[in-house]
Parts: structure tokens; sequence; C-alpha cells
């Protein structure tokens, strides 16, 4: 038997599954019926518990191919009906092992519906996964619990480059998924990725054709010292930001962001381009957005979340700076926008 | 791009009658786009010759033409009503085939008629093989290795090359008629010969043979603006190799990481763009197992029977969607009617596992080859919903109504180790449980899995069922701890299965579970896995946590549906619900319906108040009436599956509105219904009731051979048959014994005379009887496999005695609501074959032909309304001006080794009506819309002796009428005698004269009455399965050909029919 409480009160009987252990975090859900070992090692995840609204999870088991960083980023995962005994073509070891050998805590048997629906009218929640009940010091704990710094933990430790093309591009990694690089690497660029901590100078330094602002976890305006990179790098370079990158450059430009009731999580969210008038579906994951209102007069909206018209992409005046808040390098999560990274390849 | 505002008359082509490939699937989705449509204010005009669909109710279009799908009669239609469009996507491959026909033709353009949505070019590019081959080339989507065959040479030098086993499919046909797969040359030779034969263009595919890889479907939209989404994607349980039709399959995929997800779904919108699609397409493929590598097996550029799986499995209406895209609306300009919020513009998510699984026709088929291939043999299907895998598979099986409550099969059971083995190769309907009876015995996972292709995944939790299986059997009630037994139920298990393992009852069963505090908790489907609030009142059960699902307070009437699709019970039912739940909605109570059939409009979450997406079986649907506590349930309108489920429901302590259980019972029980003809002074067939073998022979000789041998309490005639010897019966009775009876075995005189049928709403008061229909052949035919004409030839006193025994029936059998009296008719004496106090099999068709709503009147009956205040009149309502001739149909070409002629029995699967002024030419339109081959040519006679005489005038007219006779010796010298001149030919087991004709074409049909006996029917049979395959007609009753005789001698091509629209039939 396993609990996950969550700060409401509620609390929900499981049996535990992976690491054995008490974990504590920001409860999401998301919404994909594939590619749980993309979304539990994409770093954005960084200080969340993530639930997967698809019920039967670790089907496919787990494999040496599909990590997006050097390991599960999440607190804690919860499903409903975790699978023993996978069968995939790839597959090398259950989910089960995999998260015991990263320490990372799950839960399942629960009814991930009703988690899901509580986070949808309530808002997204601090919980605890625990294998006794929750004490009382745990309980002011899960209350009291905020993601510190969480791009300081899931950055690269020091700049790397992987040779492309003639043309370079430096990325500044908050929290990358690799099939960014490995994107911007396909189409014929060569890729130095810099910790989230590099200065702007540093960047300039490598005089890069283009800068790319990675995605990343947590709330946007605790990266101070990155918005004021960002201020001196803007109109130097051409710029492309995904997802936190999208919300840095944002507030770089003076804007703001707010945070959502439960943000999107999934790979079903609809997008349309402003221009264009096309929708595209997306792959998501974030709990913040870019309030469009507040760039009026540095930027325009481009795209727009068809489900809740929130902002999904902004393009600056300078024409050289764009950001979207979806995933085009998507794992997990459709591909429909990849050619994002050709038109940023382009402007270079 | 909003709607465009220049179409305003479209005109909709529906699927025709149900066939196996066709089914009720189209009916839906035709349904939804005339819903659509017309809510745009568009005007409307419903072309299918379908009577017992929803889509040909008066209300649901503007104009609504229950006319032959061909495309002369189109042609009327459209020169008659000037639609400035045609919706070709939504009739399923009958609607598809006939718009691109009046397209090429040059006709649609010449009358200034355009297409909607998808393009012709689009239709040919995905439909033609070799086209469609290339424009897969162009885009770099790799098709497996394959040659469109033209002749069987091409496809022999091709399998020589590429190498056998290899996968003949024809072009352009249903279900993949005529295709297979050939693991030599002899066998290619032979499936190539009728695969082209089959095809509408006589062309086949042949490719190379990926049998044993993943079978994988996408359905995808696109609209005119270029947005693509994918609905749904499935997996196929049953690898390639069995057709998609016939296989169980899964929503969403479970053993596909996101990497081949994602990879095949950018195939399937790469191309749904190349192709330029406007509106629905399913997309399948072929995925190895062992790498990423993948093929295009087949697309298809509308809407489909995936298509409604995918709308029920997620909640997202594609029918409709596809129709607003076809007038000009984007994705993003619809709005998601689930959440009412968000658009139609997104993907649906799954928080849930669904199960289809086929329903096939080998219950009633018993000699038929079950088993499975590239050509489809299901008749319909069941859909269910689960929380995990195996709650979805568990109650899909219960659903199927076979008597399955678990995954146990005696039967495999039985079989030895060995046995199974060898067993485990063969794929037909019974392969899951054999599966499971091999891992019962411990053969391990990895063995089956290299035998029968079946991936792991399924493998492994097919073991996890059997284990628990064998623990309950093992430990019966003691292992049923609150822990173990939340446990199993989350699984899905029965209430009955658990009781048949532990040898208890049911009920105890459900009492200690109930106890344990062990109840189903139902989830929303709602298309967004809970991202949004949503409105959709769509219901499965779980043993989840959270029940999301509660009465509303309202007081409420609960429908039970018709469950699959089946010989004997097809979608007339499902018209039959539908119009009682509006009647429901329309008295102000809230209509809560629980069905499982994926394909109907009664699953579709907004024809009722709430929808329960359920097995019907006692257990589920007392469940959901324990939630709902309705004020009563109706039963009489789902055929016999909601009959069955009346005596648990009103033991539960809910209230049958309508005919109560014990006069429903009464009519089925021999002794009881005996007593009341005598007291009624009524005659019918005097009959036994018998169990044994032994007391069958008794009792027919006490009755005296001919008789008739038929199981109680069955659909369709099931296992119903003549037998004119004490072999025959002891045959029979065998046969019927196969499976345990609960009920017994009836034994009647047989009478032969003309066949009468009424349909009744009675109020316990006074009775309306709309109308009296005539069977076209005489007794000893099943009625559903009759022609059938209204109004029937006899007047005067017949008719007097008919309404008179009628009221009396109706009183008598105290039915409030609907009853179906089926007469012999015989000199002045009136016999008695049938009554079932519920809905029948003509209602929908005699409802519109008379205009009287009967469903409708019928409810208000069951809610206590009076028929003398409903308007229409008491007693035989007057006759309509029309006569309609209803003709059934039968796809029997899908069937291998079926035996076809006309019986007791029931074959046919669908049904098509003739509406004219005349009789003649009512019997002329039904041949029409049947597909019978109307054009002139030879025909071969073999009748019986017994038959000679009777035969001589039909040939004669058929002679006279300008028709090549041929016939065996012993016919042909009968015909000279008459002065008939036919060309004699050598009989079939003698020379291949028959052969080379049917082949050759020369003979365009058959009259073939078979020697009564099985055991002599060797040649016949021979010749009719020659001529079916060969889509050669053929006729094994004498009143069928002096039908089709009358119709031809109206002199009418169908080009000369007048279209009849139901608007104008005056009541």
């Amino acid at each position: 038997m396993a609990y996950l409480y969550l700060i409401d009160g509620t609390v929900f009987e499981g049996e535990s599954f992976g690491y054995a252990a008490d974990a504590m975090g920001e409860v999401v859900f998301n919404t994909g019926m594939t590619g749980y070992q993309e979304l539990l090692t994409d770093p954005s995840y960084a200080g969340q518990i993530v639930t997967m609204t698809y019920p039967l999870i670790g089907n496919y088991g787990i494999n040496s191919f599909d990590d997006e960083s050097d390991g599960p980023k999440v607190r804690g995962f919860v499903v409903r009906d975790y699978c023993e005994y996978p069968s995939n073509w790839r597959s090398e070891e259950t989910l089960d092992k995999y998260l015991k050998d990263h320490k990372i805590a799950g839960i399942q048997g629960i009814d991930t519906r009703a988690l899901t629906k509580k986070l949808r009218s309530i808002g997204t929640m601090n919980g605890i996964i625990c294998q006794n009940y929750p004490t009382p010091e745990q309980i002011k704990a899960v209350q009291n619990y905020r993601i510190e710094n969480p791009v300081e933990q899931v950055t690269a430790s020091k700049s790397y480059e992987i040779i492309g093309g003639a043309k370079r591009v430096a990325v500044i990694d908050y929290g990358l998924k690799r099939n960014i690089v490995d994107s911007l690497v396909k189409c014929g660029l060569t890729v130095r990725v810099f910790p989230a901590s590099v200065t702007a100078e540093t960047v300039l330094d490598y005089n890069p054709d283009g800068i790319m602002l990675t995605n990343g976890p947590g709330d946007p305006k605790d990266n101070v010292f990155e918005i004021a990179q960002l201020k001196k790098l803007i109109g130097k370079k051409p710029i492309f930001g995904i997802c936190l990158g999208h919300q840095l450059l944002a507030l770089a430009k003076g804007g703001n962001t707010v945070k959502m009731p439960y943000g999107h999580r999934g790979s079903n969210q609809p997008v349309k381009d402003l221009e264009s008038g096309r929708i595209y579906i997306t792959s998501q994951n974030h709990g913040y957005c870019v309030d469009a209102d507040s760039l009026k007069g540095v930027g325009r909206l481009s795209h727009v979340n068809w489900n809740d018209r929130t902002c999904e992409g902004m393009e600056y005046d300078d024409g050289r700076t764009f950001s979207v808040q979806f995933h085009p390098e998507a794992s997990p999560g459709p591909k429909d926008t990849s050619f994002l990274f050709e038109k940023f390849a382009k402007m270079l | 791009m909003p709607k465009d505002k220049s179409i305003k008359r479209v005109l909709i082509i529906g699927s025709g009658p149900i066939a196996i490939g066709q089914a009720a699937e189209f009916d839906y989705a035709g349904t939804q786009a005339c819903r659509a449509l017309k809510s745009e204010g568009i005007y409307t005009i419903l072309v299918n010759s379908n009577p017992a669909t929803i889509m040909t109710d008066k209300e649901m279009a503007s104009r609504v033409y229950l006319e032959p799908l061909t495309p002369e009669v189109l042609k009327n239609i459209i020169r008659k009503e000037k639609p400035d469009s045609i919706l070709p996507t939504l009739g399923g491959q009958t609607g598809l085939n006939l718009a691109c026909e009046l397209a090429e033709s040059g006709f649609l353009e010449e009358a200034g008629v355009r297409l909607l949505g998808t393009t012709v070019e689009s239709i040919k590019k995905s439909e033609d093989r070799e086209l469609f081959k290339q424009t897969m080339e162009e885009i770099g989507e790799p098709c497996i290795d394959s040659v469109i065959a033209h002749n069987v040479e091409d496809a022999v030098n091709f399998a020589d090359e590429k190498g056998y086993p290899v996968i003949v499919r024809p072009a352009y046909t249903l279900g993949g008629t005529g295709g297979g797969i050939a693991d030599d040359e002899t066998s290619l030779k032979t499936i190539c010969k009728t695969g082209l034969q089959a095809s509408r263009v006589h062309q086949c595919l042949i490719e190379k043979c990926v049998s044993g890889w993943k079978e994988i479907e996408y359905e995808v939209m696109r609209d005119q603006n270029g947005n693509v989404i994918t609905i749904c994607n499935m997996e196929n349980l049953d690898p390639v190799g069995i057709h998609t039709g016939d296989s169980i399959v899964l929503a969403p995929s479970q053993t596909l990481r996101d990497e081949e997800y994602q990879m095949l779904r950018s195939a399937a919108l790469n191309i749904i763009s190349a192709l330029k699609i406007c509106g629905g397409c399913n997309v399948q493929f072929a995925l190895d197992t062992k790498s990423m590598k993948y093929a295009v097996i087949e697309v298809n550029p509308r809407v489909s029977r995936s298509s409604a799986l995918a709308s029920k499995a997620t909640g997202y209406p594609i029918a409709k969607v596809a129709a607003l895209i076809a007038i000009g609306y984007n994705l993003d300009e619809i709005v998601n009617g689930v959440t009412g919020k968000t658009y139609a513009c997104f993907e649906p998510t799954l928080d849930y596992v669904v199960c289809k699984f086929p329903r096939w026709p080998f219950d009633k088929f018993t000699e038929a080859n079950r088993t499975l291939g590239t050509r489809m043999k299901a008749t319909g299907e069941v859909m269910s919903i689960g929380a995990n895998f195996e709650a979805a598979l568990l109650k899909a099986v219960r659903s199927l109504e076979l008597n399955h409550y678990s995954l146990d099969s005696a039967k495999f059971n039985k079989m030895t180790k060995d046995k199974l083995y060898a067993q485990l190769t063969v794929k037909d309907d019974e392969r899951l449980f054999c599966v499971c009876a091999a891992l019962r015995k411990g053969i391990s996972v990895d063995a089956i899995s290299e035998i029968t292709t079946i991936d792991k995944w399924f493998l492994v939790k097919l073991k996890g069922i059997v284990e628990l299986e064998e623990k309950i059997k093992r430990e019966k009630k003691a292992c049923l701890n609150k822990e173990f037994f939340r446990k199993i139920k989350r699984k899905g298990f029965s209430d009955r299965a658990i009781a048949d393992w532990c040898g208890v009852s049911e009920s105890e069963i459900r009492a200690l579970r109930e106890g344990m505090g062990i109840l189903p908790a139902y989830k929303m489907v709602d298309t967004c896995g809970a991202e949004f609030e949503a409105v959709s009142p769509y219901y499965y059960s779980t043993y989840e946590q959270e029940n999301e699902a509660a009465a509303t307070g309202k007081r409420s009437i609960v429908v039970l549906g018709s469950g699959p699709i089946r010989i004997g019970q097809g979608v007339e039912f499902d018209y039959c619900s539908v119009q009682c739940i509006k009647a429901i909605k329309a008295a102000g109570y809230e209509a809560i319906i629980v069905n499982n059939n994926p394909e109907t409009v009664s699953t579709d979450f907004d024809v009722s108040d709430k929808l329960y997406f359920e097995p019907l079986t006692p257990e589920d649907v007392v469940n959901v009436l324990e939630l709902e506590k309705p004020e009563g349930v109706v039963v009489q309108f789902g055929g016999q599956t909601a009959i069955k489920l009346a005596k648990s429901v009103s033991d539960a302590g809910y209230k049958i509105l309508g005919t109560t259980v014990e006069s429903i019972n009464d009519a089925e029980d021999r002794e009881e219904f005996d007593k009341l003809l005598e007291k009624l002074h009524i005659l019918r067939p005097k009959g036994k009731t018998v169990y044994t073998r032994e007391q069958a022979l008794d009792a027919a000789h006490e009755l005296g051979y001919p008789v008739l041998v038929r199981p109680s309490y069955v659909l369709g005639g099931q296992g119903m048959e003549i037998a004119y010897t004490d072999t025959e019966i002891r045959e029979y009775m065998d046969i019927i014994n196969v499976n345990i009876q609960d009920h017994p075995v009836l034994v009647d005189q047989y009478i032969a005379g003309k066949e009468l049928e009424v349909d009744a709403v009675c109020d316990g008061k006074d009775v309306l009887i709309p109308g009296i229909m005539e069977h076209i052949e005489r007794t000893g035919v099943h009625s559903g496999d009759s022609i059938s004409r209204y109004p029937s030839s006899f007047l005067g006193k017949t008719v007097d005695n008919i309404i008179d025994i009628t009221k009396k029936l109706a009183l008598g059998t105290k039915t409030v609501g609907l009853i179906n009296i089926q007469f012999i008719l015989k000199g002045e004496d009136i016999y008695i074959i049938e009554v079932n106090p519920r809905s029948s099999r003509t209602v929908p068709y005699i409802s519109k032909v008379t205009g009287i709503p009967m469903v409708g009147l019928a409810t208000r009956c069951c809610l206590g309304e009076k028929l003398e205040n409903m308007g229409y009149g008491t007693g035989l309502y007057k006759k309509s001006d029309y006569y309609a001739v209803k003709v059934p149909v039968f796809s029997n070409d899908k069937i291998p080794e079926l035996e076809i002629s006309l019986s007791p029995e029931m074959k046919s699967t669908g049904e098509v009506l003739g509406i004219a002024p005349t009789v003649g030419e009512a019997i002329l339109k039904g041949l029409y819309a049947s597909g019978i081959n109307m054009s002139k040519g030879g025909i071969f006679i073999s009748v019986s002796n017994k038959s000679k005489q009777e035969a001589l005038p039909l040939a004669k007219d058929l002679f006279d009428l300008g028709y090549k006779l041929y016939a065996t010796s012993g016919t042909a010298a009968a015909l000279r005698e008459s002065g008939i001149v036919a060309e004699e030919v050598g009989k079939l087991h003698e020379c291949d004269d028959i052969e080379r004709m049917i082949k050759s074409g020369s003979v365009k049909l058959i009259v073939n009455t078979p020697t009564k006996g099985r055991n002599t029917r060797r040649d016949g049979f021979r010749i009719r399965r020659l001529a079916v395959e060969s889509g050669v007609t053929v006729f094994t009753s004498l009143d069928t050909v002096s039908a089709f005789v009358e119709a031809l001698k109206v002199g009418k091509k169908d080009s000369e029919l007048t279209p009849v629209a139901l608007q104008d039939i005056g009541y």
C-alpha cells in the first residue's frame, strides 16, 4: 500500500512501484497516450509529480533510445495500471526497474481520472507520494513545497559542441530535451550547448549565427539572471525560443507571464498559426504562459491555443526573434511543427 | 472557410441493404450527416433502398427516397429534385461507387451537380490500385511489394518472382470479397480468378504477404484548409492476415512506443494531405514487429466501419464533422459537441481501453467454413469500454450473446496439449478461446506467440486472466475476500462466471459483492481525458474509485438496445430503439439507453439523454438500473436481446413497461399458449414440446411428416428445419443439442399454405393494425427470407378474420405495445404460426409505407396512453395508395460452403423495399434494389421431379419474355413435352457444361429447387455455390420465380421507374 496525498486533503490509495520512497512535488497531469519514457526524462518536469490520464503505462517497456535527457527528471510518477510485462522490439527493461534504478517513486492502481478531474477543477496542487500514511510534518512540508531553482538542477554542467554544418547555433540549456539539439543538427547546423548560467558575452564570443533558447522547468520569473542575459542578446542574432525559452524571451522583452490553472500537458493541443490560418496539433508541457497583451508594441502574437486562446507563439518586431510555447521537437508527441527548425535554420 | 452558401440542395446516397462488410455503420453515418446538414438549413434529399434504417425516416431529410441504388434511378431522382450537390462519402462503398459512376459518365457535369468533399480524382487515387501505388511512391510512403493483375498470369509471374505466400485483393470490393491468401500456384490461380470476377474493374492487387506484422489503423480527417488531425488509432489483436473486420481491435494501440505511434500518425496525415481528402479517411498499416519498417495496406477515402468504431471509441462524431467539412466548414470552425467549448480541431485522447469484437454468423451457419482470412465474414460487432485491457475484452466477450461469460471454454479445455498445439494454427472465430485453453494447459506465451504471431503483450494479459480464472475454480468462494473480489471485478470478471466456478447462483455472488461494497463506478467518455469539463452523457462502467454518473432526479425510463447485428436481428431493432427514445423524450421523460453496438444510431451520445455503453447481460443492465432507478424499463424494441433480459430486470424489482414478463413468457410457453388459442378458438399447427431425440421421433410419428423442428426462444428461426424422415429428425436434434438448451425443442406439423403477417399496436383495450403483409414464398421459408408485399392480395372475409384474430390475440396475450403475428392461410382456414409480443423486423417497413409511427404509438401505449386519443384510429388502418414490396438480401457469397436455398432458417442479412403504385412495379423495384441481375440472358433450370409441373408455365413465361433456357436432361424433356425449347446440358458431376456456362456469364440466372433431404443435394449444392460465388442469381423457390416473372412482365428498365418520395405518399 502506498498513498498519494494532495494539499487539499485528498488521499488516494494505491500500490507502490518503482523506488519505494516518499516524494514531494507539484502534481500535474499529462494526456498523451504514448511517450512516457520521453516524458519522464523531459527536464521541464523537474520538481513535479506527473500522472498519466491514459491508464495503461509501461506497455512497451524502457529502451536506451527514447531518453530526452540523462535520466528521469520527474519527482514521482502516478499511473492507473502499471504493465509488468512489456512487449516491444526495442524494450530493454521494465519501467519499474528503470524507476527503481533512478530512485524515482511511483504509485499505481489509483483512479487517475478522479485525480485529473480534481487537478482540473482546483488547479495544479502540491502532493506527496508516501509509503505510509503521511505524517503531520510531511503534510506541512508539502504545503510549503516550492520548486526552487529547478533550471539550475537540470541544465548542462558545462558547455559542449556537436558538429553539424558550417552555420553555428548557440543553445542555452534551461533543461533541454535532446531532440531540440538533434533537430538542429538534422538541419545541418553545428550546435554549441551552454549551461543556463552562461553570460551574454560568452555566447557572443562564440559568434553564433543564431541562438536557441530551450525548454525548462519552473516559474519563468525565477530566472532573473537568465532574463538579464537575454536582454543583452536580443537583436544581435536570430533567436528561436521554445517553451521556457519562449517565456524568458517575453520577460526579457518587458512582457509578463502568468501561471495557468492546470497548464497544458499532452500531445493533442491545437495551435493556430495566425498568419496562415492553419491549425497544428502540438506537443505541450507548460504551467505558465505568456500574456500576449503585455507585449503590445514589441511583438505580435503569432500562434494561439485553439482550446483556450492562450498565447502559443510570438514574433518580435526585429524580424529575427520568434518563439513558441509548444514543442516542435515533439518527443513525445506529433512532429507536425518540426518545420520551425528549418524556418530558423533559413534565418541564419 | 465558413459554410459555402451556394450549397442549398444536397443529395445524400445511403449504402443500401445490410450485407457482410457493410452494416449499420452507414445508417449511423448517414443519419449524422442528415441531421448536420438539416441543422444548417440545407434541403436534403436522401436515397437509400434499405427500409430498416433510421436515415430513411421521413423526418430525417426533406425528401426521402426508398429506391433502388442504381445509376439510372439516381439520375431520375437528380432530374426531379435538382440538387446542386451530392455527398458521396457517407454511404459506404456503395454510395461512393455510385457517385463515381455518375461523375465519370459525365452526367453530373451535365446536370450541374457537384460532388462535395473529396473529389473523384482523389477517390480514384486511393481506390485504384495502380494510381494509389504511384501516389504513395511519389510521397515516399512505403507500400508492400505488389503488382496489379488484370489476369491470372500476371499474378503467377509476380509470385514466382517475389515468392509465396501472396495476398489477392480485388479492387473496389466490400470487405475483401473474392480475396484471400495463396500459399502456392494452384491456390493463387483459384483465388485470383474469383477476385477478378468480384472486382468492378476486373483488377486485383497481388501483394507480398506480410502476415504476422502488426495491423494498425488510423482514423484521420482533413478540411479544405489543409488542417489534418487524427481521431483515433487502433491496434488489431490479430496481426495482418485476418481482415480487420474479423479482427479483435483495441483502441488506442497498446504496444506502440511514441516513436512508432507518431511515425504512423505522420504517415497517415501525409497520405490524406497528398490525396487531398476532405472529410474522414481510414488508413491501415502493417508494422514490422522487429523494426521501424512499415507499409501502407489500404486507404478508405470515406467514413467506414472503422470510423463508426472510432467515433464511439472517442466520442468524436466523425460523420457529422465530415458532413460539415463537405459544405465548406473548417475543423477550427466546428464546435466539439462533447465539451461544448473546444473545437473539432484537436485530437481526442482516451483514458480507457476500447475493445471491438466481431460477431460472426457461425452459430446459425453451423456448416459454414469458419476460418478467417482476408475475406470478411462477421455480420456485426460489439464494442466495450474498460479501465484496462482485461475488463474491455471480457465485457466485449459477454456482449456477444454467445453464452461466454469468461474466457473459459469447455470445448477447448477438453483438448489435449498436442491437439491444442495443432488447433492454434487454425485462424477462426474461436481462436481467442483456443489460445486461452492453451495457456491454461501450460503452453508458454512464447510458443503461442510463435504459432499465432499474436503479440506477447496480449498473451501475457490473457495469461493473467486465465490464472485468475483458475484460482477461482480451485479455491471457489473461499478466495473471494474483499481485496481479491475487487481485483477481479476491476479486471472485468462477470458475476455469472464467478458464480459458475464457485458452484453457486449468480444472485448469491451479487449479494456477496454488494455486501462488501464492491459496486461499479461509471466514467464518462469525454474525448479529452478529463482535461476539460464535458457535457456528453456517455458512460461506461469500471470498478474504480469515483463514480461520475448519477440519477438526475428527473423521471426516467431505460431502453434496452439490441446488441450486435446478426442474422435475424439487424438494424431494424436499432430503428425501433431510437424511435422509442424519441417518444419517451417527447413524453417528458429522461430516456436512457443501454447498448453495445458501435455501428448504430442508438449509441450516438446525443440521441438519448444518457448512454450507457455496456454489455446487455443481467448483471451489467441491473447495475445501471440500480444507479438510475428509472420508473420503468422498455424491452420490447430491442429484439430478442432485450426480451431475454426482461425476467432479470423484473426480478430485480424494476417495472417492465408495456407487455409484462408473464405475458411474454406465456406467448413463448407452448402449453400456456395452446390453452389461450383453444380458449379463443384459434387454430395452430399441432405440435409437441420435446427435449430428447427419442421424444422428437415420437412426436413426428404422431403428427405425421413433414414436421418443423426448432428450439424455442430463438431468433430468426435459428436451428429451424423441416424434417421429412426419421434420419433428418435425428440429425437436427443432434445439431440443436450441441449447445445445452435451457428451453425445450418444438416439433410442429408442417402446413403448406400462404403466409400472412401483421404488426399491430395494442393499448390493452384497442388494437391498431397498420396493414396486412403477404409473403410471396409459401410456408417453410423463413419470413425474414421471403419477399413480402403490402397490402396483401386478400380481401373481404379473410381480412376480417385476420383483424379479428389479431385483436383477440393482442388482448388475449395482454399485449401493451407491439405485437407481431404470422398466419398460414390454407383454404378457408387460418392457422397461427408465430406470435411475438414485441417489435419485429417488419415494423420500420410497415411504419414507413403506411405513415403510422408504430414505435412511437406503442411507446405511448407503454406509458399508459390510449390509442383512441392518438389520432390514427383503431382496427385496420386504411390501405395506402402504394404497394410496398420487401425483398431480402443475402451475403451468401461471403460465406463459403453455406447452403443457400431458402428454408425455415433465416439466412438473409438485409432487405430492400420497392414502393410503386402497382404491385408488379413494386416487385420490380424491390428486385432491382436487391441487386438481382435483371438483364435478359440465359437461365439454367433444374427442378426436382415434384416441382416440374409447377415450373412449366413459369419456364414458358421466361421463354416468351426472351430468355434462353438451359436444362439438364430430365427438366429439358419435361419442357420439350410442353413445347418449350431448352438447350440440354450435362449434369455437373458428369461434365463441366454448367460450370462453363456460369463462369462465362452465358447463364445469368439459375432456378434450382433443392430435392428435400440433406444427403441428396450434392450436385445442386455445388451448382448453387458456384453460381453465388460467380455473381449469378439463384432462385430456389418457384414462388420467387413467379414474382420475378410478374415483375418482368411490367416491362420496365430501372431508368423507366418513377421514383416515389415518402413525403409524397398520401396516408
